[in-house]
């Protein structure tokens, strides 16, 4: 049978990705009929509407599910289409409380209208009672029309869809971890609505163990653990992960939504010094690891790396050791104690994608996910490649755009050891060869960092300040 | 830091890395909590294949947890022992490291836990 999702017309590229995610998560065969980026009707195939119910019930970007009575461009080819789809099915509906009510998408009808409209659908034989509140069923009309109708005076929608309702998404969710109300957030905490929506799209589940490497207050790890995975997170700033006063770090904010036996652990780290126990890839990555240690641990990665845009990324090291000759001797003297911090060196934004990668290459479990968050300019020429590693697939590109720039998530799958294609392996560890005697290195500086202080007055930074284009 | 992350941790100065007594790191002077938490028997059952079996009998020995058998409980095990599954789930999941610091047995590095949170940070000469 065909279902009709209605989406929220906002988030756009993330709404399919969501929900094949978790058509994957809940083993529920979905086929997409008919979607489009602009409107917020799509059409899928389902085994069953249970599995309706279940493919929607922690979605963030769909509103709500109905089975598909009918459409079509006209009222007449409504009716039309709705016979010849439910006929056998009206016997069930005599008796049963019902509501019918339209549903407009930009656009607006008379009440008297709407009357005659939902009067055409008698044939359907419906003699149960009519119940504004909890009825048995609901059936709803909804109305396709082009933007700005009203104003413009456009007598009629472009589509209609009839539809029985079946179940609703999760959008009381991102009000529950609004970051208005939560205790602890700085000003590159994910909102809550796209946490959730990274965290269904890495297929945080019950069970299930998430990692972010970049966990700062810990927007990612809230969201998993919120759909009940345990959850782990690191950060190279031990403050962040602390914060600054008694009641504002990042355990306050799982303690705030009750989730604090689903917090694994923090700790502080820089991703290129991980001290997350892994193998090597392959076995011959020339990180001859054989401490008997097996296994991958995540199921899912989850981070929105720094871009250093604003303050320029930094790893644990010293930039220049001649330079500064008494750096070393000094941490070798002072490091044991309680308040010595380690020294940074600048790093490349184009290395540390290339580190998230490789260390979720090494950390995931099989078809485990890697979701994370990176800048891009609008302008094509200037736009940043989507990174890639042999042991990864790209699952989905999402875009949120601002004015002059936007960021992107980005999904992979981990492949199983023995899908991995042994070209890809090799042609990757050349052109690392290469991109290490070019100088495209760690030292490197961070082109999309040049590109925008030299273009842009503001700079994309974690928290976009500019406003998303509509 | 529950006792399950410290399974998955080692330590972070790149030459310990091919060593095998790096892992697991040694928690000195311990301090520890206890919280209760509902058993979730599909979380045990997921991680078990991850868990470095010999390590975790190693911690949860400095710990002062009673000897773990030498081998790890099967999926079935754990779907038909509940002594075993509460056992498990008491030290993996319910029980945490506080304050102290995690030592690597290669080359005597000390990782302070403070509030709950290990701090891996290296100073330059060994990273
Ligand atoms: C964009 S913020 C992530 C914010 C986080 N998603 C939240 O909700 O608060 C990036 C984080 O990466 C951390 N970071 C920067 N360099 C790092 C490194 N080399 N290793 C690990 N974390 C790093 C920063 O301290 C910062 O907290
Ligand atoms: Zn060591």
């Amino acid at each position: 049978m065909e279902y009709l999702i209605r989406f929220s017309q906002s988030y756009e590229t993330f709404r399919l990705p969501e929900i094949q995610a978790l058509a994957v998560l809940e083993g529920i065969d979905l086929k997409v009929v008919s979607y489009s980026l602009e409107s917020p009707f799509c059409i899928v195939k389902l085994p069953s509407q249970d599995a309706a119910k279940r493919l929607i019930r922690r979605s963030i970007l769909v509103q709500t599910v109905h089975e598909l009575w009918g459409l079509g461009a006209t009222l007449e080819a409504v009716h039309a289409d709705v016979r010849e789809r439910t006929s056998h099915l009206w016997d069930q509906y005599l008796t049963c409380s019902f509501k019918f009510t339209i549903d407009s998408y930009q656009g607006t009808r008379s009440g008297e209208r709407k009357i005659d409209i939902i009067n055409s659908f008698a044939y359907l034989g419906f003699a149960g009672p009519i119940k504004m509140r909890n009825p048995d069923q609901e059936f709803i009309l909804f109305e396709d029309w082009p933007l700005n109708s009203t104003p413009l005076g456009i007598p009629d929608p472009k589509f209609y869809f009839l539809g029985r309702y079946l179940g609703t998404g999760a959008r009381d969710l991102p009000k529950k971890l609004d970051l208005k109300k939560r205790r602890y957030i700085s000003t590159t905490s994910m909102d809550a609505e796209l946490a959730l929506v990274t965290a269904n799209i890495a297929l945080a589940a019950p069970g299930k163990l998430m990692y972010d490497p970049f966990v700062g207050t810990g927007s990612f790890p809230i969201a998993c653990a919120e759909f009940g995975a345990l959850s782990f997170g690191s950060d190279i700033d031990g403050r962040s992960i602390r914060g600054d006063e008694k009641k504002k770090t990042l355990k306050a904010n799982f303690e705030q939504y009750n989730l604090l036996g689903r917090l694994g652990g923090v700790f502080t780290a820089d991703l290129t010094n991980s001290p997350i126990r892994r193998l090597p890839l392959g076995g011959d990555n020339g990180d001859n690891n054989d401490s008997g240690v097996k296994g991958r641990l995540f199921d899912g990665i989850v981070c929105d790396p720094p871009y250093g845009v604003r303050e320029g990324l930094r790893v644990l090291g010293v930039r220049d050791p001649e330079k500064c000759p008494w750096v070393i001797p000094k941490g070798k003297e002072m490091y044991k104690l309680p308040d010595f911090i380690p020294p940074r060196k600048p790093y490349s934004f184009l290395a540390m994608l290339d580190d998230i990668l490789q260390f979720s290459a090494r950390t995931l479990v099989d078809n485990g996910r890697l979701s994370f968050w990176m800048p891009t300019a609008n302008d094509q020429d200037q736009e940043m490649p989507v990174p890639t590693h042999p042991y990864l697939e790209i699952v989905a590109v999402c875009t949120q755009a601002f004015n002059k720039w936007s960021r992107r998530l980005i999904t992979y799958r981990r492949i199983p050891n023995a899908q991995v294609d042994p070209g890809a392996v090799e042609k990757a560890k050349e052109a690392q060869e290469t991109g290490k005697l070019l100088g495209k290195t760690a030292d490197e500086l961070n082109p999309f960092r040049k590109a925008y202080f030299t273009r842009f007055e503001s700079p994309p930074t974690n928290t976009p300040d500019n406003e998303p284009v509509q | 830091m529950k006792v399950l992350t410290l399974n998955f941790l080692t330590c972070a100065v790149k030459a310990c890395k091919t060593t095998n007594n790096s892992f697991p790191l040694h928690p000195k002077d311990a301090e520890l909590v206890h919280d209760e938490i509902e058993i979730n028997r599909d979380l045990l059952v997921n991680v078990l294949p991850r868990i470095d079996w010999t390590a975790l009998r190693t911690t949860s020995t400095e710990l002062g947890f009673p000897t773990l058998p030498e081998q790890p409980p099967t999926a079935e095990d754990l779907q038909q022992d509940e002594k075993m599954l509460k056992e498990l789930h008491a030290l993996l999941l319910e029980t945490q490291m506080m304050e102290g610091k995690l030592v690597c047995g290669h080359c005597g590095h000390e990782y302070a836990v403070r509030e709950g949170i290990a701090n891996f940070l290296l100073p330059s000469h060994l990273v």
